[in-house]
C-alpha cells in the first residue's frame, strides 16, 4: 500500500479513472494502491499499451461510443429487414453471394449517408458550390438546421441532467417547456418595447416560467413526500390542457381564428438571426451553448453546485453536513424548470413564433434521453443533443431520398438509450474489462428516497 | 398483517404527534385537521356558488333505472335547498374531524365528506335538467378498470422490489396489440391474450434489464414508457392507416349476473359489465389471496422486503423478482386490453394518456395492497367520467381544463391525502447474490 501517493509515479494511469466517473464521486487516495503495485512492478508502462488498455475497459466514453456503434447496427438490421430488395437479394444469396452482401451494405450506408448530408454536410451540394461559387446557403442549411433542432434539447437536456445528478427525476420538462413559453409568449406579443429590453425580457419571462412550474414538484416532494415522477408526469398533462385552454380564447388565441393558434411574437421579441435571414440558426443556439458552460460552471464550481452534487451521490453525508435536502430538492426543481423554460422560449423566440396545440412534441421527453447519453454533464448533453438533432433532421432526408420512415431514427435513438441505460449490457456484448462498479451506473431513488 | 412488516421496527418520522394507525398508515393529527379545514372549505363552495347563485326554482333529475334493474322513481331534488343541506352535513365532518383525538378512521370520516360534495357538484351540474346516474357509475367502474389492472401490476412488482414505471407502456402495448388481433381475428379472447403477451413482452424486457443487467428501474421504466408510444405511433401510421380494418375490433359484450343485475342504481353499474371489469374483480381477489394467504405470497413479501434474509432461507430471489415483473406485464396488459377491446374498440395515439401513471398513485394510495388501491382507482375513473358527463351536460366549464381535474386529483392524493407510507423494505434496489 502506498502510503504517499504523490511520491509514487505508476499510480498515474488509475488516477485519472475517478475523473471520469459519470456521478463525480472521485476521491483519488484510498483503495488505489493495489492497483499501483500492480503497475508499479512491471515500471513503465508504454503509452500505446495504456492507450490500448482504456480502449478495451468499460470506461464511459467506451461504452457511450459503443452503445451509438452498436444502435446503429440494429438500425442497419432494421433497414435490411424492412427493404424488400434486400430481402429479395438475400433469398439468393446462394446464386449471387455478392450482390447481396453488396446491396446488404449500400442500402445502410445509403440511409446512414441520407442522413448525414441531410444534417450535416453534403458532399455534393458542397462540390457545386465550389465548382460555381453559388449556392453556399446550400451547403451550411443542414447544419444550420441540425442546431435549431439542437438548441431546446440542449436547454431542456441540461435541466434534466442537472436534476440526475443532483438525485431528483424530473420527467416534467414538457409541462415546464410549455409553461416557459406560455409566458414568454404573453411578454412577447403584449408588451411593446424596443429589441434591447424585449428580447432580455422574453427571455427571462421563459425562465421565470419554467422555474415556477418546476417549483411545483420541488415544493410537494419537499413538504410532503410526494414522488417527482408522478406528479411531474400528471403536471405535463395539466400543461398541456392549460395550452390547450389558453388557445381557445383572448388574448392569447389569434383574433379572427377558430383554430387553437396564438397570437405572433411582435418582431422586437424575435431572436436575431446568426447568419443572414436565410439560414435560420438564430441567437437561441448561442444562448442555449451559452447556458450549457454556465450549468458546468455551476455544477462544478459554485458552492450550490456542489452541494447538489453531494445530495444526489450520497443524501445521508449531504444531511449529515448540514445541507438541507428540501432545500436542494426546491432549489433544484426551480433551476430544472428553468432550464425547460428557456427551451421553449428558445424555440418561440427563434423559430416558432407562436404557439400551437401540442407545441414542444416530445422535447421533453427526448430531454431525458440526451441527459442519459451525455452522462448527465452539461457538455456531454450538447453533444448527445447535436447527435440526436442530426438524427432527427437528416432522418426527414433519409425518409425523402431512400424511402425509410423517419420512425427508424427514433428507434435507433431510443436503443442508444437502453444500451445507455444498461451499461452492463455493452460490457458483456464487447466483453470489456470492468472498471469496478459505480462508476457507469446510472441511479434514481426509490419511492421513498 | 404480514408477517414480514410486524417484525420490522416502525419508521417514527419527524412528526411528534404521529402515530401509527392500526392498518399501517401514518396519519399526523395535524393532517387530520387539514382535512377537516379541507372539508369546511368544501361547504363554502357548496353554499354559495352551488346554493345560494343558483335560482330557487331550479332542480335536478337524478335518473336511477336502467334496462336490467328494476324501475325505481327518478330523484328529484332542489337544487338549493339539497346544496345547503348537504353543506351543512360537509361542515359537521370537518368539525369533527378538527376535533378529533385520535386519527384512526379519518381516511373512512373525510371519504364520507367529500362525497356530499360530491353528491351537491352533481345537483349543481345537474341542474334545471336529467342526469343518468346509473350511467354515470357504470362509466366510473369502465374507466376505473385499466386503473385497477394496472395497481395491481404494480402491486405485484413492487411487492417483490422492482418498481414498475413501464405500466404505460405496457397499457399502451395491450391496448394495440389487443386490438390488432381481435380486428384480424374476430375473436376478443385472443385479443385479450394477446394483450396480455404485449404486456409481458414489455414486462421481461424491464426484468431482464433491472434484474440481469443491475440497469435502474425507474430509467428503464421510463425508457419503456417512450419506446412503447413511439412504437405504437410508428405501427398505428404503418399499419392501421392503410387497413383501418385492422383497428376496428369486437368489443366484449355486457354481461347481465342474473338476479344482482337487477338490484336499482348498483345492479346496472357493478353487475351488467363486461368480461374485463370482471376480470378485473377477480384479479383483485386472487392477488389478494395470493399475496396474503399463500407460501407464494410471503415469499414474494420477504424478498420485496429483505431479499438477503429471503436467499438466506433458500427463496430464489432474482426467479421471483422474474415471475412477478413478468405477471404484472401480463395484467398491465390485460389492463391495456381493456382501452381498446374493453370499451372504446379503437386504437387511438397515446390513448392512456398518462393513466399508467394514475395507477401507480392509486397503489400507493392503497399502500402496496390490491384492495387498498381500489379506492382510487374508482375516485380517478368516478372524475373521468364525470369529465365526460359535463362535457356532453353542456356545463359551460370549457373542456381543457375539466380535462386536467383527474391528474390534479392524482397530484392532490400523492401530495396531500396519502400521507407518511412505506414501500416494500427493497423496492428498487438492485439485488446482487453474495
Amino acid at each position: 500500500m502506498t502510503t504517499e501517493p504523490i511520491a509514487a509515479p505508476a499510480p498515474a494511469e488509475d488516477v485519472t479513472l475517478p475523473v471520469l466517473t459519470v456521478d463525480g464521486r472521485g476521491g483519488n487516495g484510498d483503495g488505489r494502491g493495489g492497483g499501483g503495485g500492480r503497475d508499479g512492478s512491471t515500471g513503465e508502462v508504454p503509452l500505446y499499451k495504456r492507450l490500448l488498455n482504456r480502449l478495451v475497459e468499460a470506461n464511459p466514453t467506451v461504452v457511450t461510443i459503443l452503445s451509438i456503434f452498436t444502435a446503429l447496427i440494429f438500425g442497419g438490421i432494421l433497414i435490411d429487414v424492412t427493404s424488400g430488395t434486400v430481402v429479395h437479394a438475400l433469398s439468393h444469396i446462394g446464386s449471387h453471394p455478392g450482390r447481396a452482401l453488396s446491396l446488404t451494405c449500400t442500402t445502410v450506408l445509403d440511409a446512414y449517408g441520407a442522413i448525414f448530408s441531410g444534417s450535416v454536410l453534403s458532399p455534393t451540394a458542397l462540390g457545386h458550390a465550389i465548382s460555381t461559387g453559388q449556392g453556399w446557403t446550400g451547403v451550411f442549411n443542414p447544419l444550420s438546421e441540425t442546431c435549431v433542432a439542437a438548441t431546446p434539447l440542449i436547454l431542456a437536456g441540461v435541466g434534466v441532467a442537472i436534476g440526475f445528478r443532483t438525485g431528483v427525476f424530473n420527467i416534467g420538462a414538457q409541462g415546464q417547456l410549455i409553461a416557459g413559453s406560455i409566458v414568454a409568449l404573453y411578454v412577447g406579443f403584449a408588451v411593446h418595447l424596443p429589441i434591447g429590453i424585449h428580447l432580455p425580457l422574453v427571455i427571462l419571462a421563459g425562465a421565470a416560467g419554467g422555474a415556477a412550474a418546476g417549483l411545483i414538484p420541488g415544493i410537494l416532494k419537499a413538504r410532503t413526500g410526494a414522488h417527482e415522477v408522478i406528479v411531474t408526469i400528471m403536471l405535463n398533462y395539466v400543461f398541456l390542457n392549460l395550452l390547450n385552454y389558453i388557445l381557445g380564447g383572448a388574448p392569447f388565441q389569434l383574433p379572427g381564428q377558430t383554430n387553437e393558434i396564438s397570437q405572433k411574437m411582435l418582431s422586437t421579441a424575435r431572436m436575431p438571426h446568426l447568419f443572414g435571414s436565410t439560414l435560420r440558426v438564430n441567437l437561441s443556439f448561442v444562448i442555449a451553448i451559452a447556458m450549457a458552460a454556465l450549468a458546468s460552471w455551476f455544477m462544478n464550481r459554485s458552492t450550490l453546485g456542489f452541494s447538489f452534487k453531494v445530495s444526489g451521490a450520497n443524501a445521508n453525508a449531504a444531511r449529515t453536513a448540514g445541507m438541507s435536502s428540501s432545500k436542494v430538492t426546491i432549489l433544484v426543481f426551480a433551476i430544472s424548470g428553468l432550464f425547460a423554460g428557456m427551451a421553449g422560449m428558445a424555440t418561440l423566440a427563434g423559430t416558432n413564433f407562436f404557439l400551437s396545440s401540442g407545441y414542444g412534441g416530445t422535447i421533453g421527453f427526448n430531454a431525458i434521453t440526451v441527459a442519459l447519453l451525455g452522462r448527465n454533464k452539461p457538455w456531454g448533453v450538447v453533444w448527445a443533443s447535436m447527435l440526436f438533432a442530426m438524427l432527427d433532421v437528416g432522418g426527414a432526408t433519409m425518409q425523402v431520398r431512400t424511402g425509410i420512415t423517419l420512425d427508424l431514427t427514433s428507434v435507433i435513438q431510443a436503443t442508444i438509450i437502453f444500451f445507455i441505460a444498461t451499461p452492463m449490457l455493452v460490457r458483456e456484448i464487447y466483453r470489456l474489462r470492468s472498471t469496478g462498479q459505480g462508476a457507469l451506473q446510472l441511479f434514481t431513488k426509490g419511492w421513498s428516497g | 398483517m404480514s408477517v414480514v412488516t410486524a417484525t420490522l421496527p416502525a419508521d417514527p418520522g419527524p412528526d411528534e404527534q404521529e402515530i401509527r394507525s392500526r392498518t399501517g398508515r401514518f396519519v399526523s393529527l395535524r393532517r387530520v385537521r387539514g382535512m377537516g379545514i379541507f372539508l369546511i372549505g368544501l361547504a363554502v363552495i357548496m353554499v354559495l356558488p352551488f346554493g345560494l347563485k343558483v335560482p330557487s326554482n331550479l332542480s335536478a333529475i337524478f335518473t336511477l333505472s336502467e334496462p336490467p334493474s328494476i324501475t325505481v322513481p327518478n330523484l328529484v331534488q332542489p337544487v338549493r335547498a339539497t346544496s345547503i343541506g348537504l353543506a351543512i352535513a360537509c361542515a359537521i365532518v370537518g368539525v369533527i374531524l378538527i376535533t378529533r383525538k385520535s386519527s384512526r378512521g379519518s381516511y373512512l370520516i373525510f371519504s364520507f365528506g367529500t362525497l356530499l360534495f360530491l353528491w351537491s357538484f352533481l345537483v349543481w351540474v345537474g341542474r334545471g335538467t336529467s342526469l343518468n346516474f346509473v350511467s354515470l357509475l357504470a362509466e366510473t367502474v369502465i374507466y376505473s378498470t385499466p386503473i385497477i389492472y394496472g395497481s395491481l401490476s404494480g402491486v405485484l412488482c413492487e411487492r417483490s422490489g422492482v418498481i414498475n414505471i413501464a405500466i404505460e407502456g405496457q397499457f399502451l402495448a395491450g391496448a394495440f396489440l389487443a386490438s390488432l388481433v381481435a380486428s384480424a381475428t374476430g375473436d376478443v379472447w385472443l385479443g385479450a391474450l394477446c394483450g396480455a403477451a404485449a404486456g409481458a413482452l414489455f414486462g421481461a424486457l424491464l426484468a431482464f434489464l433491472s434484474l440481469r443487467y443491475g440497469a435502474d428501474q425507474i430509467i428503464v421504466g421510463v425508457l419503456i414508457d417512450a419506446f412503447a408510444l413511439g412504437l405504437t405511433n410508428f405501427l398505428l401510421q404503418e399499419i392501421f392507416t392503410d387497413h383501418p380494418n385492422l383497428n376496428s375490433p369486437p368489443v366484449f359484450t355486457d354481461i347481465a349476473i342474473p338476479g344482482l343485475s337487477k338490484i336499482p342504481v348498483l345492479g346496472p353499474a357493478l353487475f351488467d359489465q363486461n368480461a374485463i371489469v370482471y376480470g378485473a374483480a377477480i384479479l383483485l381477489v386472487v392477488i389478494h389471496l395470493a399475496l396474503f394467504r399463500t407460501r407464494w405470497g410471503l415469499r414474494v413479501r420477504a424478498v420485496g422486503e429483505h431479499p438477503t434474509a429471503a436467499s438466506t432461507v433458500g427463496i430464489h430471489v432474482l426467479q421471483i423478482r422474474y415471475t412477478n415483473v413478468i405477471l404484472g406485464g401480463v395484467v398491465a396488459g390485460l389492463g391495456g386490453a381493456a382501452f381498446t377491446i374493453g370499451s372504446y374498440g379503437q386504437f387511438t395515439s397515446n390513448m392512456t394518456a398518462g393513466l399508467g401513471f394514475v395507477a401507480l398513485a392509486a397503489m400507493i394510495f392503497g399502500r402496496w395492497r390490491p384492495f387498498g388501491g381500489l379506492g382510487a382507482a374508482l375516485l380517478f375513473g368516478f372524475s373521468i367520467s364525470l369529465v365526460s358527463f359535463i362535457g356532453v351536460l353542456g356545463v359551460n366549464i370549457p373542456s381543457p381544463l375539466l380535462a386536467m381535474a383527474p391528474y390534479l386529483i392524482t397530484i392532490a392524493v400523492v401530495a396531500g391525502l396519502v400521507g407518511r407510507v412505506r414501500p416494500p423494505g427493497a423496492d428498487g434496489v438492485p439485488y446482487k447474490r453474495e
